[in-house]
């Protein structure tokens, strides 16, 4: 694994065990995340993202089994660790913030104790731990933080709750910080402050980013790197300029092309395509998008793409890629 | 939060008062004339007509009602006019042993139900699940009195360990070997209710998305399970536990019957026996009162643990 990478994924295979058989969720993803960069992560609902996430971090749900592939995080295999070892790094090393603001705290618990109990590794006096919150809470926004810490969840709006949740997630310092959609719930002005915090965060404190979100728009501001997903497969990937100005899968193409204002306008979820997703418990013999591609040969049909790196850090899985141009 | 508080309270002294009216209209309604009962059926009609003047059964019924509210609120239960003795009296010699029984047999089943509930949740599917869960199911289907029985006869009269009968002979640790067995009797189906709703409910509290953020913070899982989780996923327990006492403060009359013990259960069952009105009303109303006043408790209980509850105002 490079040095310069915070977390590399790669051949990574994840089923469900489900009444409808074998869900294969997750085939052959490959991810890099370089030290200090943000990567977004697109795709529409049910393709896998929070597979891929949870995979990381060893939350996957009891049905769920990962067949191949490794994490390494700094250079060390996720997938070969204990649970203990594992929780040693969550909140620690890796942290997450998830989607629904309104249900991600404890309801009956105070801020101020949630935002202390995550502190229980280090040995320091409880003052210097609530002094190390509110300092926290302030540099996400959250006026008078210091009486806020009594409050609890309930008595703060949607867009404080998240900030609270990323001052959680942060408040470790760690290298790695994972956002499943963090922004999806909120409305437009306030997704907008929010991804304005998170980028100052992350400037200031250099920590990598893997991002989630439906929203091409917020993809486009923040990351430096995306990866596009469809049907549990990771269909390309590459740098923000590649995969907007040059995108090279038919799917992405897609994306961007029912987003004629592109990047600048507010879509609020990702444009819809004609097609049906694809069965993961029945898959078809060839590429997982033939179906819904206007641009499919017989090929397409009878063999399953390989990820091929056409242009450099540029991927794709397509039979065509390089062929495909956008204009 | 004192506001919360006041409106739970005077909403329980509502519902005595509403309850209080239903109880006195049905046993009004009941066939049988009280004075008949009373004095028995060669009475004289003037003497009739006189304790009926003089028990107020002439008003009309509201009327009747409104009087015997006022009367209850002053504290006074009226008279058995058998024993012509003060209904206050003989409710609140009885009414201790009752609450003894009650609180003995449900917090037996607290201390097993609870941990037996969350054994349950954290190793769910597993054996010990299984076992917890038959275990429940069979103590709730049980009937109490079988139990009572059974137990009677397995550690007074084979074992003879326990005394069986009574409630001891006025010393402490009399009282309590007396007190084990009804207690045992009156507990074991709350056991199983207990660990039921416990497990039901830890295991959903266990699937809410912010479980999965204190997982995700890789708190350790004594710490989820037993702060993060069991708080909430207690809230209903309490409810119930209040609901429970209540319940059992009229329903224990098996059990004292069974082990012949004084108590509230047993004095009601005689006086609707014997047709002793007065005692009957005021007995009920006694253990209503109590019903009310444990799920209230059970209600603030609720809203201290509950910050949601609280500030809802
Ligand atoms: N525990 C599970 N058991 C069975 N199937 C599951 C389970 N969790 C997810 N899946 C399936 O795996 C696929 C990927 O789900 P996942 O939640 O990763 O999608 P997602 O991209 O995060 O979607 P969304 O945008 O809606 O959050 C879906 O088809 C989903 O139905
Ligand atoms: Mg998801």
């Amino acid at each position: 694994m490079d040095a310069n990478n915070v977390l590399e994924i790669r051949g990574l295979n994840v089923e469900f065990a489900s009444e409808r058989g074998r869900l294969r969720a997750l085939r052959d993803v490959d991810l890099t995340i370089p030290r200090g960069s943000i990567v977004g992560v697109v795709g529409e609902s049910g393709c896998g993202k929070s597979t891929m996430i949870n995979s990381i971090i060893g939350l996957l749900a009891h049905n769920a089994t990962v067949s191949s592939g490794s994490i390494s995080f700094q250079g060390e295999d996720l997938l070969q660790k204990s649970e203990r070892e594992l929780r040693d790094i969550r909140g620690q090393h890796i942290s997450m913030i998830f989607q629904d603001p309104m249900t991600t705290l404890n309801p009956v618990l105070s801020i101020g104790t949630q935002m202390i109990d995550i502190q229980y590794r280090d040995q320091i006096p409880k003052a210097q731990k609530k002094a190390r919150s509110i300092e926290m809470l302030s540099r996400v926004g959250i006026p008078d933080p210091e009486s806020r810490l009594d409050n609890y969840p309930h008595q703060f709006s949607g867009g404080m709750r998240q900030r609270i949740a990323i001052a959680m997630a942060l408040q470790a310092e760690p290298e790695l910080l994972i956002a499943d959609e963090p922004t999806t719930a909120l409305d437009a002005t306030l997704e907008v402050q929010i991804i304005h915090r998170l980028k100052d965060l992350q400037h200031s404190m250099g920590c990598s980013i893997l991002f989630i979100s439906h929203h091409l728009g917020v993809i486009a501001e923040l990351c430096d790197f995306v990866i596009v997903m469809y049907g549990g497969e990771v269909v390309e990937r590459g740098t923000v300029r590649d995969i907007f100005h040059r995108p090279s899968h038919p799917y992405t193409f897609k994306l961007l092309e029912c987003d004629p204002a592109r990047i600048a306008e507010t879509t609020r979820s990702l444009p819809t395509i004609p097609g049906e997703i694809p069965n993961l418990a029945k898959l078809p013999p060839g590429c997982i998008f033939a179906d819904r591609c206007e641009r499919s040969i017989g090929l397409c049909r009878e063999k399953i793409p390989p990820s091929t790196e056409f242009a450099e850090h540029h991927w794709a899985r397509c039979h065509l890629a390089g062929e495909v141009s956008s204009t | 939060m004192w506001l919360y508080f006041l409106k739970r309270i005077l909403l329980g002294i509502l519902i005595v008062v509403v309850a209080v009216s239903l109880l006195y209209s049905m046993i009004h309604m009941v066939p049988g004339d009280p004075v008949k009962t009373i004095l028995g059926p060669r009475a004289s009609p003037e003497l009739q007509a006189q304790i009926r003047e003089k028990m107020g059964l002439n008003d009309p019924l509201p009327v009747q009602i409104v009087k015997f509210i006022g009367r209850v609120a002053t504290g006074d239960l009226g008279e058995d006019v058998f024993k012509r003795k003060s209904v206050n009296t003989i409710v609140f010699e009885q009414l201790p042993h009752t609450i003894y029984l009650v609180l003995a047999g449900i917090g037996w089943a607290m201390l097993v139900g609870i941990p037996l509930g969350c054994l349950s949740a954290i190793y769910r599917n597993s054996m010990i699940d299984r076992f917890a869960g038959i275990l429940s199911v069979s103590c709730i289907a049980i009937p109490t009195f079988v139990v009572a029985l059974y137990s009677v006869l397995l550690f007074a009269v084979t074992l003879k360990w326990l005394p069986a009968i009574g409630a001891g002979d006025g010393g402490f640790g009399s009282y309590i070997s007396h007190l084990i067995l009804p207690a045992f009797a009156v507990g074991l189906g709350w056991v199983g209710y207990l660990a039921r709703l416990v497990r039901a409910s830890m295991l959903e509290v266990m699937s809410e998305n912010h479980v999965r953020t204190a997982r995700a913070f890789g708190l350790p899982e004594k710490t989820i399970v037993f702060k993060y989780v069991l708080r909430l996923a207690i809230l209903p327990t309490i409810t119930l536990i209040g609901m429970g006492i209540g319940i059992l403060l009229s329903s224990a009359v098996f059990t004292e019957i069974v082990f012949a013990r004084p108590g509230i259960g047993r004095l009601i069952y005689d006086a609707v026996t014997s047709r002793n009105y007065p005692v009957v009303m005021g007995s009920v109303l006694v253990t209503t009162i109590l019903f009310v006043v444990s799920t209230t408790i059970a209600d603030l209980i609720n809203a201290l643990v509950d910050p949601r509850v609280r500030t809802e105002g």
